[in-house]
């Protein structure tokens, strides 16, 4: 049974913090080898969410389940791996020290190779032996992430892991999350970076005042946008048209006369779907 | 369990040791002691140079007043190591972040709550036990006094010390880490209150007082485990001697009886308890 359950299932999850409704009954599901993105304006309660799934914050009501765990069971925190949006280390530790730490309580087989493989792969091999508090704010996000995948976790939690990362460390974690999907491992993603979500992640669920309110592919949730021409008399617009339709549309505004210069697909982008997503409803 | 219990507990000491924490603490002592051990020979000499008929014998009063002025810096200094060593345990290193990534790994809060736990209470506990032996060893030596026992004493007052590491703990899950220093501290001279005034009504013969004083003791154990200390100080010491004795300026020595070991195992139990049950509880 447990082999079959889905490395995180949320479901009807609601949290409440005195008067504040952080959550108010989410579903999502991450299998493994899936990479789901979380995407909601500030507030929304995707780090609450997170926060539940490992067992950090209690839900008031609903089901979390990881690997058929329930959330914040031993057994449950040992298959998860976690990176916080805020989050800081010692800073009299050095990186190997702090993965060493890890390494213990994760109860992880690994040694010392597990952790330089780890520090190379978010690149701070260099800087193996260096202090916390001498590091850059992204060089303990890099950290933070290796920390994350110590002792092979089936399931990665990563709350805005790139947010202090230079474009070649975003590069990094990309192809990291890529690789760890390929290995089988299921991954949700916290992250503002739109277009870091849509090129890495298979399923994107966007979250607004607690509620899902969006769920789907990339592709999927970037609903195309019509044909656009561009003809002498000016340009015209086709919403409903699909690529598909493109050659009887030529064929039929050169059977009317017209000369084309131009065809565009429109596509829409992740973002308008997000933001008309999350749009405050109108009164 | 355990073995997370002791991770958890050697990055305790780590964290202090890096912090300079123990450091500090350890040229505090080294000063008090120095100066003691200077006091504690003058003070000797002043006595020893007038050997005229005494009532009482002056080097027992001169002795135990003295090692119970050093017990009561050695408690102090045990409750600024234990106060530095917790305060920030669970509320504040949550605050800052450094809770969370601990706290989601397999071991669970409890176990980390105990590490902590077993980190300071050793700590404190031995540098409790290391400063009074030394300042028995200092008044054997440069003075003419040696308790009456030697091993009770100092028992108690790492038993205070380990009293004063709970409650500071459980005060790490309710307040942020300067709220929590200085809380601790509040309680921590509230029970020093309580024992001068349980002199103040010995002297005055006031009941009421004397009975405020015992509850306040029980309430903070710690403060009755450090009478318990003063009182093994000068256990068989008789007479007028005890009197001038149990006058002492910091606190008086009170016998705890047979149900102060007791009560000091179940208060720490139940401070230890109240501290899992609320750190369980929290959303970090
Ligand atoms: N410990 C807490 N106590 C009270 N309210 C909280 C607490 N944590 C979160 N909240 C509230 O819950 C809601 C969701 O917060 P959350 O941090 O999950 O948002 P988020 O989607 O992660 O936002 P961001 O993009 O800014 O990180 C917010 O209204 C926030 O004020
Ligand atoms: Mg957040």
């Amino acid at each position: 049974m447990a082999a079959t359950a889905p490395a995180l299932s949320v479901a009807g999850v609601r949290k409440r913090f005195g008067r504040t409704s952080a959550l108010n009954g989410v579903d999502l599901e991450v299998q493994p080898g899936q990479l789901v993105g979380l995407l909601g304006p500030n507030g929304a309660g995707k780090s609450t969410l997170t926060k539940i799934a490992c067992g950090l914050v209690r839900p008031s009501d609903g089901a979390v389940r990881i690997a058929g765990h329930p959330a914040g069971s031993a057994a449950a925190r040992a298959v998860t791996g976690y990176l916080a949006e805020l989050f800081r280390f010692p800073g009299w530790a050095s990186a190997d020290e702090v993965l060493q730490l890890h390494q213990r309580l994760a109860r992880s087989p690994g040694d010392d190779g597990e952790r330089a493989e780890l520090l190379a792969r978010v690149g701070l091999s260099e800087a193996r032996h260096r202090r916390v508090e001498e590091m850059s704010k992204g060089m303990q996000q890099r950290l933070g992430i290796a920390q994350a995948l110590i002792g092979s976790p089936r399931l990665v939690l990563l709350d805005e892991p790139t947010s202090a990362l230079d474009p070649a460390g975003r590069r990094l974690v990309r192809d990291l999350l890529v690789d760890l999907r390929g290995r089988g491992v299921a991954v949700l993603l916290n992250s503002h970076l739109l277009g870091e979500v849509e090129q890495v992640c298979d399923h994107v669920t966007i979250i607004a005042r607690g509620t899902t309110v969006a769920s789907g592919t990339p592709p999927d949730l970037a609903r195309p946008g019509g044909v656009e021409i561009e003809t002498e008399g000016g340009t015209q617009h086709f919403p409903d048209a699909t690529r598909e339709q493109v050659p009887d549309l030529v064929a039929q505004l050169v059977g009317a006369g017209e000369r084309i210069y131009d065809v565009r697909v429109v596509t829409g982008t992740l973002e308008e779907a997000y933001l008309e997503a999350v749009a405050e409803p109108q009164p | 369990m355990i073995a997370d219990v002791n991770t958890i507990a050697v990055y305790a000491l780590r964290e202090a040791l890096r912090r300079k924490v123990l450091i500090v603490v350890l040229i505090l002592t080294g000063a008090f002691l120095a100066l003691y051990g200077w006091g504690t020979a003058e003070t000797f000499d002043a006595v020893t140079a007038r050997p005229d008929e005494p009532l009482v014998r002056e080097q027992t009063v001169v002795g135990a007043t003295l090692l119970g002025l050093a017990m009561f810096v050695t408690l102090f200094l045990g409750t600024v190591l234990a106060v530095f060593l917790t305060l920030n345990a669970v509320r504040g290193d949550a605050e800052r972040g450094l809770l969370q990534p601990l706290v989601v790994r397999p071991m669970g809060r409890v176990s980390l709550l105990l590490g902590r736990f077993f980190a300071a209470a050793t700590v404190c506990g031995g540098y409790v036990l290391l400063v009074y032996g030394i300042a028995v060893l200092l008044t054997g030596t440069l003075g003419d006094f040696t308790p009456d026992d030697i091993v009770g004493p100092g028992i108690a007052l790492a038993a205070a010390v380990v009293v004063v590491v709970g409650v500071a703990l459980l005060g790490s899950t309710v307040l942020s880490a300067t709220a929590n220093g200085i809380a601790v501290f509040m309680v921590f001279g509230a029970g020093l209150a309580a024992g001068l005034m349980g002199q103040i009504g010995e002297a005055l013969n006031s009941d009421a007082l004397e009975d405020i004083a015992s509850i306040a003791a029980w309430v903070l154990p710690f403060e009755a485990l450090y009478q318990q200390a003063l009182h093994f100080l000068t256990d068989s010491t008789q007479n007028f001697e005890r009197v001038i004795v149990t006058l002492g300026p910091f606190g008086g020595a009170r016998d705890g009886g047979p149900l102060l070991w007791p009560w000091a195992v179940a208060y720490l139990a139940m401070v230890w308890a109240a501290a899992a049950w609320r750190f369980g509880r929290m959303d970090l």
